[in-house]
């Protein structure tokens, strides 16, 4: 591969990997917003409490509760399922660099990916004590 | 106060937020954390949790936009992935672990220093004309960005250094859900020679992928509230909407003196509430 096309192809890459983040950014946006309003129109004219930490209940702990909030529908169960969807779009995006690298037969990149793939899905889910 | 008025607020300090973490490559967490812990009396504990939502927003939302001006450098960002996330995960841990107090404080004096650094650097046309390791080749970091007069080509040195600098700044990250952009800026711009806009873009990039190997560990701990990260996610994403148009215009001077600024008041924050035991 000439270094032009190898340039070519690393550019066309950067773009994907653009659109992916915007597409995720808008799509999680679009949810915070609607559960937003839902929230405030229930819930606005109250007092708001979080001088004391109690910690969120578990309901809004894990994938499970927040998928089930937020189809009951409660507002802060909606916002919930758009802030677990933003934190998903970088994951997405260094799940797609592996296959961009494999494509470019860049092994030592895809490799890269995917430790940081590994290291990310630690975060996500290993954490269950 | 009601909770209208409460999330208006938030919104708007959030916007500003994101539009100076965007420009600076900072995050919003800068912002964020000072203005719910002071300004609003929010545990500090929330308020991490939705500093560390709001960093990934800010990082998606303006990676968006830096990867299409072509500012961002994709290898550089995935290989030094490797020692943030692995960083953050180890800050998640820690949190539980140090006194936050001790944390501040070793933080806040780190920051100082890099705001002085960034200060007392040297011009950007001294730091592109040094070649590239035989490392920095062969992991084929170099790269162009564009230049007034068309692409200008720049070099990358000493990578096992910036890479541990990373593995810090992932670790600070994990600890105190900030994007530790400052330091990731600083390991690219004044260890590793890549030119600051080249950093700054880069940097921004990687912050959403650092705070997500951390923000799992933090939303089960029951960190994340909906109530305060939805106005700082919104209020965030168009503030740093805004800020990655101002990029591409802004004079890279005048961004290292926004930037000088920005870190040295978050500083003197850190230390501040550290010594009076408010952090």
């Amino acid at each position: 591969m000439t270094p032009e096309s190898n340039d070519l192809a690393v550019e066309k890459m950067d773009i994907v990997v653009g659109n992916l983040l915007r597409a995720g950014v808008v799509l999680s946006g679009a949810i915070v917003f609607i559960g937003a309003i839902v929230y405030l129109a229930r819930h606005g004219m109250e007092m708001p409490s979080y001088h004391a930490f109690r910690g969120e209940p578990y309901d809004l702990r894990t994938v499970r509760g927040i998928l089930a909030d937020a189809f009951a529908p409660r507002g802060r169960g909606i916002i919930q399922l758009g802030l677990l969807l933003l934190i998903a779009t970088p994951v997405a995006r260094v799940a797609y660099l592996i296959y961009a690298f494999a494509r470019q037969r860049d092994r030592l990149y895809a490799l890269v990916a995917l430790t940081v793939l590994l290291l990310l899905v630690y975060g996500l889910v290993g954490d269950r004590v | 106060m009601n909770i209208l008025q409460f999330t208006g607020v938030i919104a708007f300090g959030s916007f500003l937020a994101g539009f100076l973490g965007s420009i600076t490559g900072l995050g919003g967490g800068v912002v964020i954390v000072p203005l719910l812990a002071l300004a609003l009396g929010v545990d500090v504990r929330y308020a991490v949790g939705a500093s560390l939502v709001s960093v990934i927003a800010t990082s998606s939302g303006a990676a968006a936009a830096y990867v299409k001006e072509g500012f961002s450098n994709v290898r550089i960002g995935i290989f030094l992935e490797m020692a943030t996330s692995a960083g953050a995960l180890i800050g998640a841990f820690l949190a539980t672990r140090l006194p936050v107090s001790a944390i501040g404080v070793i933080f806040g004096l780190v920051l100082l220093y890099s705001a002085y650094q960034a200060i007392s650097m040297k011009s950007e046309q001294s730091l592109s004309l040094h070649s590239s390791d035989r490392l920095a080749v062969r992991l084929k970091m170099e790269g162009t960005y564009p230049g007034e007069e068309g692409p200008v080509k720049y070099h990358v040195r000493s990578v096992p250094q910036g890479f541990g600098l990373m593995a810090v700044a992932g670790t600070l990250s994990g600890l105190l859900g900030i994007g530790s952009g400052a330091i990731k800026v600083i390991a690219m711009d004044q260890i590793m020679g890549i030119p600051f806009k080249v950093s700054t873009a880069t940097s921004n990039f990687m912050i959403g992928v650092t705070a997500a190997a951390s923000a799992g560990i933090y939303l089960s701990r029951g960190y994340i509230d909906p109530g305060l990260a939805m106005p700082v996610t919104l209020g965030v994403l168009a503030g740093s909407a805004l800020g990655a148009r101002f990029l591409t215009t802004a004079r890279t001077p005048v961004l290292r003196r926004i930037f000088s600024a920005a870190i040295s008041i978050l500083a003197l924050e850190m230390i501040y509430n550290s010594l009076t035991g408010r952090l």
